[in-house]
């Protein structure tokens, strides 16, 4: 074997998604005049900003995250998003939409308008309000059948709205960063990672996240076929329900009424690898948001302005 | 489903840590399949997904449900419903496009981009296949080569992509016969030479039953090659091939975080880097040294193409965004004219002469495009004329950039050699482009100094070197007028040579027909060897119809300033018929010759040629002596 000779060297797959998504970041700091980084504190937002501190390094990134809140976030979540911010020395926006903070949008009440009041109406506010050009999110197109086609580099018109049947081609590496004043871009930088990708990347880099993805004793009730988490006193416990505490973890975190727990005793990140690796069924399934209205609903809160 | 291949899960349970570390270690694939539903491209998706265990339970009920309901295979899992959940897409009017699918074996990690393909997809593939490194090109064995298929071999060969399957797939449904196979590999083993394919890999395969899947099948005991899944496992990816190619990176962004720090951040296109490499900022051409390869990581010893890094150089030169990082020894090309390949990939046309934005690399110049010199029929490989590309339009022409910038050929180098086209208005990517080769290369451009130069050539002459250009219609007179004109010249004592459209036809272009395609080449080739010859000091004459501006303008940048002298042989077409000297009008209106220039194909008269000569007014003798009067004034 010459391999020594030839200096050759086979990149692994988690080398070139790191170079893939450190390439895109960078041409959108080139290209664009006001970029942010929306951090929602879960796994795949950990790796983003991971990535983006090493596409900058030695600089931090130059740009800000933005946080758009929603007040129902598990409260370990709002822990490590301080923390980080901090550690990368980035500024940290928090948004929250004045309306629904006014009118106490909450997901026990308002079914389906929290998601849209606080998300999907509170990021398109946020991003005029601050009048960001090009957001990046840590959406993967391994995540939802819509999503699967999305491109990298995602339009918005001036209402935010996405457009699926007049996407831009995009070839090769190239990204076509140019828009009229009131358009915007959502840029998703890790779109070609998988969940195992994720997982295995954090667990190499030695990524902090969120301890709610480790098992551990919770209080809990089952509601509708699915595992809540009573995370604070705002939790209206309904007749007969008593919380149960339960080894669980969570495979994706969102507003803590509205994301389903799975049981579980894997306590480290190999553990948690593991199990996933051995379960049966989709990673957004414990996530209600996927659900209401029907097979294309994901899509549709795209078009919408969701992200 | 006991495939060694895909039997992870003991591993996984037994002992996480030795996965997580043999898992950690794999390669990456990105592939392309390219057929239709009908080819069982879907159901072979499926299959690979369904069988690396990319499937979950409760998309797997979802499957079985839709199977029964709308399936096409009985009570057995239909797999092409799983990959067609854009199906509900389809029923909405969404245009179809790339959909981007994973899935991993013991050896390594899988991106499929799964494209339609049919042809009004044709950007879709296209754009499915600018990452990837291999194709998998799937044909129903019932049914052989067909149109499509070689379109989208075709399809696969223009982007670039060296590995290409060829799966005879539903070989069940022609009782596993080595034969057909056979057959169809012959067939297709024409077709690929032709377009220039050199080398394929076929199998015989069933997506539906799985033969030659993931395990050599015992239906067909006489198929001596891989499986599917190991020959995508152990085929050798782009990015190895890169590595060996000389370094470049293009500047992304320039690390600026305090003054004591200044690095040059990109991914490396080519080629292996490390500190004290001597490296060329293109295209100021100016030289450095590699002094650091920074990363959050740790500085590197080395870094190989595919690495997004930081490189810091040991002097203080001026390197920004668009600039290129080369080796200093072997750097890329400047130029700002170009042959190129373009697929279009707008609703509205091609706009020539119009500028649009082009960015290759990280380079973003305004970029006016020609006219094609053809376009071509992606299902039957001819090359039409064309004046425009429509959406799904794939041709070639002269692109020309308000700037030189950095290139490499694109068979050379993707990074370097593509580029997208942008709409200055709409701000919508138009249409992609491949360049071949440079029309006209920038001052910086190093060249071959020879001792001898042109000028020095020219001197030794007591001449000033030209090339008349003489073009019109056959029978206009060009060679009659030219022949004289040099006799005219040689008398006087000057150094001359004629090119002759019929004799350079003998001898350096034999090898060429008078296809479009053709035709152009032929005109290039004289081109080159009227410069070599301008170069050495000679006055050059030319006589060809070349009909086209495209390539009378080609070969017009290939000239310093004012060497090229366009002269139009301006004679009627009626009056050029009339003459008919070798009978050609005669056979070509008998329908006996295509594509003969003013009866079924144009002629595009010189918009301001340097000299006009009007065969009606002027005589042979008269019109020579006017162009040697123009020539030597």
């Amino acid at each position: 074997m010459s391999k020594e000779d030839s200096m050759t060297r086979t990149l692994t797959h988690l080398e070139r998604l790191e170079a893939e998504s450190i390439h895109i970041m960078r041409e959108v700091v080139a290209e664009a005049e006001h970029p942010v980084m929306l951090y929602s504190v879960g796994k795949d937002s950990a790796v983003m900003l991971h990535l983006a501190r090493k596409a900058f390094y030695p600089s931090p990134p130059p740009f800000p995250l933005l946080h758009v809140d929603t007040t129902w976030k598990f409260r370990d979540m709002y822990a490590l998003r301080d923390r980080m911010a901090t550690e990368s020395g980035m500024e940290l926006l928090v948004y929250q939409n004045p309306e629904a903070v006014e009118k106490g949008i909450n997901p026990f009440d308002h079914g389906p308008l929290h998601t849209d009041m606080w998300k999907t109406e509170g990021l398109k506010q946020a991003l005029d309000h601050y009048g960001f050009d090009v957001a990046f999110g840590g959406a993967r197109r391994d995540e939802e059948k819509s999503r699967a086609k999305e491109r990298v580099f995602s339009f918005r018109s001036a209402n935010h709205r996405w457009d699926p049947k007049n996407q831009r081609p995009e070839l090769w590496n190239l990204y076509n960063a140019k828009k009229s004043k009131a358009e915007s871009i959502r840029c998703f930088p890790i779109s070609n990672w998988t969940e195992l990708d994720i997982w295995q990347y954090i667990h190499l880099n030695d990524i902090p996240i969120v301890p709610l993805y480790f098992a551990e004793k919770r209080p809990t009730v089952e509601r509708d076929g699915m595992l809540l988490m009573v995370d604070d006193d705002r939790f209206p416990l309904r007749e007969s329900e008593v919380p149960v505490e339960r080894s669980i973890r969570f495979r994706t975190l969102g507003c803590y009424p509205l994301t389903g727990a799975v049981e579980s005793e894997a306590k480290t990140l190999p553990e948690v690898i593991q199990e996933m690796l051995l379960t049966t069924t989709s990673e957004r399934q414990g996530r209600i948001i996927d659900k209401d209205g029907g097979d294309a609903s994901m899509e549709k809160k795209k078009q919408e302005g969701y992200f | 489903m006991t495939d060694p291949i895909y039997q992870t899960d003991a591993l996984i349970a037994e002992d996480i840590d030795a996965y997580l570390e043999s898992h950690q270690h794999k390669s990456l694939l990105r592939f392309i399949t390219c057929g239709s539903v009908d080819d069982g491209k879907s159901t072979l998706i499926g299959r690979l997904l369904y069988d690396s265990k990319m499937i979950f339970e409760d998309q797997l009920a979802a499957l079985e449900a839709d199977s029964k309901r709308v399936g096409t295979q009985g009570q057995e899992i239909d797999f092409a419903l799983l990959v067609d959940g854009l199906a509900a897409e389809r029923e909405q009017g969404i245009t179809i496009d790339v959909a981007y699918r994973f899935f991993t074996t013991e050896k390594r990690k899988f991106i499929v981009a799964d494209t339609p393909g049919h042809e009004q997809y044709t950007r879709n593939m296209v754009t499915g296949a600018s990452t990837a490194d291999l194709a998998v090109i799937l044909i129903d064995a019932r049914k052989g080569v067909l149109t499509q298929t070689r379109r989208h071999s075709f399809l696969a060969h223009l982007i670039g992509i060296r590995n290409i399957v060829l799966a005879v797939n539903k070989m069940d449904l022609v009782d596993y016969s080595q034969k057909v196979f056979d057959d169809i590999v012959a067939d297709y083993r024409i077709f690929a030479d032709s377009i220039g394919i050199q080398a394929f890999t076929a199998m015989p395969i069933s997506g539906f039953k799985g033969d030659n899947i993931t395990a050599l099948s015992p239906n067909t005991p006489w198929y001596q090659g891989k499986p599917l899944i190991q020959h995508l496992e152990e085929v050798e990816v782009d990015n190895i091939v890169d590595q060996a190619k000389p370094f470049r990176m293009a500047v992304q962004w320039v690390n600026r975080p305090n003054l004591d720090f200044r690095g040059f951040s990109g991914q490396i296109a080519s080629g292996t880097v490390k500190p004290g490499d001597e490296v060329r900022v293109l295209p100021s051409g100016k030289t450095s040294t590699v002094s650091r390869i920074v990363t959050l990581d740790g500085d590197l010893a080395e870094a190989v193409a595919g690495q997004s890094v930081t490189i810091c150089l040991a002097d203080e030169i001026d390197c920004s965004r668009g600039d290129v990082l080369a080796i200093a020894d072997h750097p890329p090309q400047v130029a700002d004219q170009f042959e190129a390949s373009i697929v279009w990939m707008s609703d509205e046309h091609l706009i020539p002469g119009r500028p649009y934005w082009l960015k290759l690399g990280t380079q973003m110049v305004s970029a006016t495009i020609q006219p094609p010199k053809y376009q071509v029929n992606v299902n039957t490989m001819e090359h039409l004329a064309a004046r425009t590309l429509e959406l799904n339009g794939i041709g070639v022409a002269v692109v020309s950039t308000d700037k030189p910038i950095v290139f490499e050929p694109y068979d050379q180098s993707r990074t370097l050699g593509g580029f997208i086209l942008i709409d200055r208005m709409t701000n919508a990517t138009v249409a992609a482009g491949m360049l071949h080769f440079s029309l006209r290369r920038a001052q910086n451009v190093h060249w071959q100094a020879l001792d001898v130069s042109r000028e020095a050539h020219a001197v030794m002459k007591n001449q000033t070197p030209a090339v008349l250009w003489f073009t019109g219609l056959s029978g206009a007179g060009k060679s009659t007028i030219a022949n004289l004109v040099e006799k005219k010249l040689h008398a006087l004592g000057k150094h001359t040579f004629l090119l002759d459209g019929d004799n350079v036809r003998h001898g350096l272009n034999k090898d060429l027909g008078f296809t479009e395609t053709d035709r152009i080449e032929n005109i290039r080739r004289v081109g080159e060897v009227a410069r070599l010859m301008a170069d050495a000091g000679l006055i050059v004459l030319s006589a060809f119809i070349s009909p086209f501006r495209a390539e009378r303008d080609m070969v017009r940048h290939m000239m310093p300033d004012g060497e090229f002298i366009e002269v139009h042989i301006d004679t009627p077409l009626a009056e050029a018929e009339k003459r008919d000297v070798k009978g050609l009008y005669k056979k070509a209106r008998a329908g006996e010759l295509k594509n003969f220039t003013g009866i079924d194909s144009p002629y595009e008269p010189p918009e301001n040629p340097e000299i006009r000569i009007d065969t009606t007014k002027l005589s042979p003798e008269d019109a020579a002596e006017l162009i040697v009067e123009r020539l030597l004034a």
